[in-house]
């Protein structure tokens, strides 16, 4: 019983700062992008203000089963795909190691299948809304996804074929026992795996999905409100989910929370300044970018793994 | 004397509070006072230090920033997308043409008067107001927000016949969709 107690205990704690650390991300995002065009710019809770404002909003539009579920269908996938992450090195001293929660052997393809179910979400509650701006932001949404997709999941192979293992403990095991980051004995798959990043966050150049002047955020341009506000969370939390998964199988993990914030900072910002000095690629130009030298490097980098 | 900002509960204040600091505005940008939007949201004046953030659909839209005069044309446009905001919803009308019509109060087919068709909060006068005004209007909106008496979307539904009439009397094809809100 008091096993159950602690991870529930485990769970709720993980999503809590999950939440916390993606929207504050975000809200630094914010504030440093304003620096960066002259301006004061929001506080860096900013996010967590917006939030707020949406969920007390008093009406929201109903558009149909589908698109109610969505937001919640998101934030599902966002805390359920959360508890299969290992946040930090299992098994360190107790004031360093977090909840397992669910993390378990064999889970990076799991984890592959179920990072998609989000979108999977988005995409049905978005073309139940009927706006075409929706279903345009959809088509280009799961587009960009065939693009990046190649190279992540390259570089995830040639980890999975090196070692021989197809958990993200034992991986991050490998890093710890020969003390070595995966970024630096597997250049080329870091690489690819960080260009694609570029296309998971959806900053510019790859913000082609929300594109706010031109598609008037895409498939979000239906939901307001509560429903905006839940979407919002889940965003955040796969921001943090994604950062975390980059930190476990690239950087060598995290053996507590401040070195984590600083190695997932850090990742965090590539994307956002690279989206700076970038303005908008059109659907296939994103395409035909991540089907250039992000896949080269990441069939390189499986090239090496094999042989 | 109590005022209505003594009578709120404390969870009414804190979400006006994150109303007040949370603005996601859409810019419907009729007339020639659309052109100081852009001045007032980038770098030399940044609204976005005071929350005030560009909205890209009435949906998610908090407020209607009506940037001068309307043609009956585009007041159809304006209500439809009036209608499609959520409450609380706020309305923030720019330049003398809102007011009483402006320069163009003898034109044969734009509307006077906006508050005759959709509740506003908020009037900025001036041909063309200044970002320094529509900064001033932006603050004065959010002191009403704290206030707690911006709730203008509730008096719209309530006195929907009286809008209904007057939207009716200048659109003469009124073919519009209903809203369920
Ligand atoms: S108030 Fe002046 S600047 Fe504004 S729309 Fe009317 S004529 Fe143009």
């Amino acid at each position: 019983m008091e096993g159950l107690a602690i991870k529930i205990l485990g769970a709720v704690i993980t999503t809590i700062v999950a939440f916390a650390v993606g929207m504050t991300y975000g809200g630094i995002t914010r504030k440093l992008t304003a620096r960066v065009q002259n301006r004061v710019g929001p506080t860096i809770f900013q996010n967590f203000i917006d939030l707020l404002k949406l969920q007390s909003k008093k009406t929201n539009i109903y558009h149909g089963v589908m698109g109610h579920f969505a937001p919640m269908w998101i934030i599902t996938a966002a805390i359920t795909v959360l508890m299969f992450i290992p946040v930090l090195h299992p098994g360190t001293a107790w004031y360093n190691s977090w909840f397992p929660n669910l993390s378990f052997h064999g889970d990076l393809i799991f984890l592959l299948y179920m990072m998609v179910f989000g979108s999977l979400g988005m995409a049905l509650g978005a073309g139940q809304t009927g706006n075409p701006n929706s279903a345009i932001g959809v088509t280009r949404g799961l587009s960009q996804m065939v693009g990046f997709e190649i190279p992540f999941v390259l570089a995830l192979v040639a980890l999975m074929v090196q070692y021989q293992t197809t958990s993200i403990q034992d991986i991050m095991t490998v890093q710890r026992e020969s003390g070595v980051w995966m970024m630096f004995s597997n250049p080329f798959s870091f690489l690819a795996a960080l260009f694609a990043s570029l296309g998971m966050f959806r900053y510019s150049p790859f913000d082609i999905v929300g594109a706010p002047a031109e598609l008037a955020s895409g498939p979000v341009s239906e939901f307001g409100g509560k429903y905006l506000g839940t979407m919002m969370s889940g965003g955040s939390i796969f921001a943090f989910i994604k950062l975390t998964l980059y930190v476990d199988l690239f950087l060598g993990g995290a053996y507590s929370i401040p070195e984590l914030l600083i190695k997932t900072f850090a990742l965090y910002m590539i994307p956002v300044f690279y989206g700076w000095v970038n303005p908008r690629y059109r659907t296939e130009q994103a395409i035909r970018y991540f089907w250039g030298w992000p896949t080269a490097l990441g069939v390189i980098g499986l090239l090496i793994a094999i042989f | 004397m109590e005022t209505k900002k003594d009578s709120q509960t404390i969870a009414e204040y804190i979400k006006n509070w994150s109303r007040k600091h949370s603005l996601f505005v859409m810019a419907y940008g009729t007339g020639c006072g659309a052109i100081e939007i852009p001045a007032t949201m980038t770098s030399r004046y940044d609204a976005e230090r005071l929350g005030i953030r560009g909205a890209a659909t009435p949906r998610q839209a908090d407020v209607l920033l009506i940037t001068g005069y309307l043609a009956t044309k585009t007041l159809k446009r304006v209500i439809r997308v009036y209608e499609q905001m959520q409450d609380p919803k706020y309305v923030i009308a720019f330049g003398s043409c809102t007011i009483n019509g402006g320069m163009y109060y003898d034109s044969y087919n734009t509307i006077n008067v906006l508050e005759k068709y959709i509740p506003v909060d908020v009037y900025i006068n001036g041909c063309m107001p200044r970002p320094e005004a529509v900064i001033a209007g932006f603050k004065q909106l959010q002191d009403k927000i704290a206030r707690g008496d911006a709730d203008n979307g509730t008096r719209y539904k309530e006195n929907l016949d009286w809008y209904r009439a007057n939207q009716q009397q200048v659109i003469k094809n009124w073919r519009m969709p209903d809203y369920n809100w």
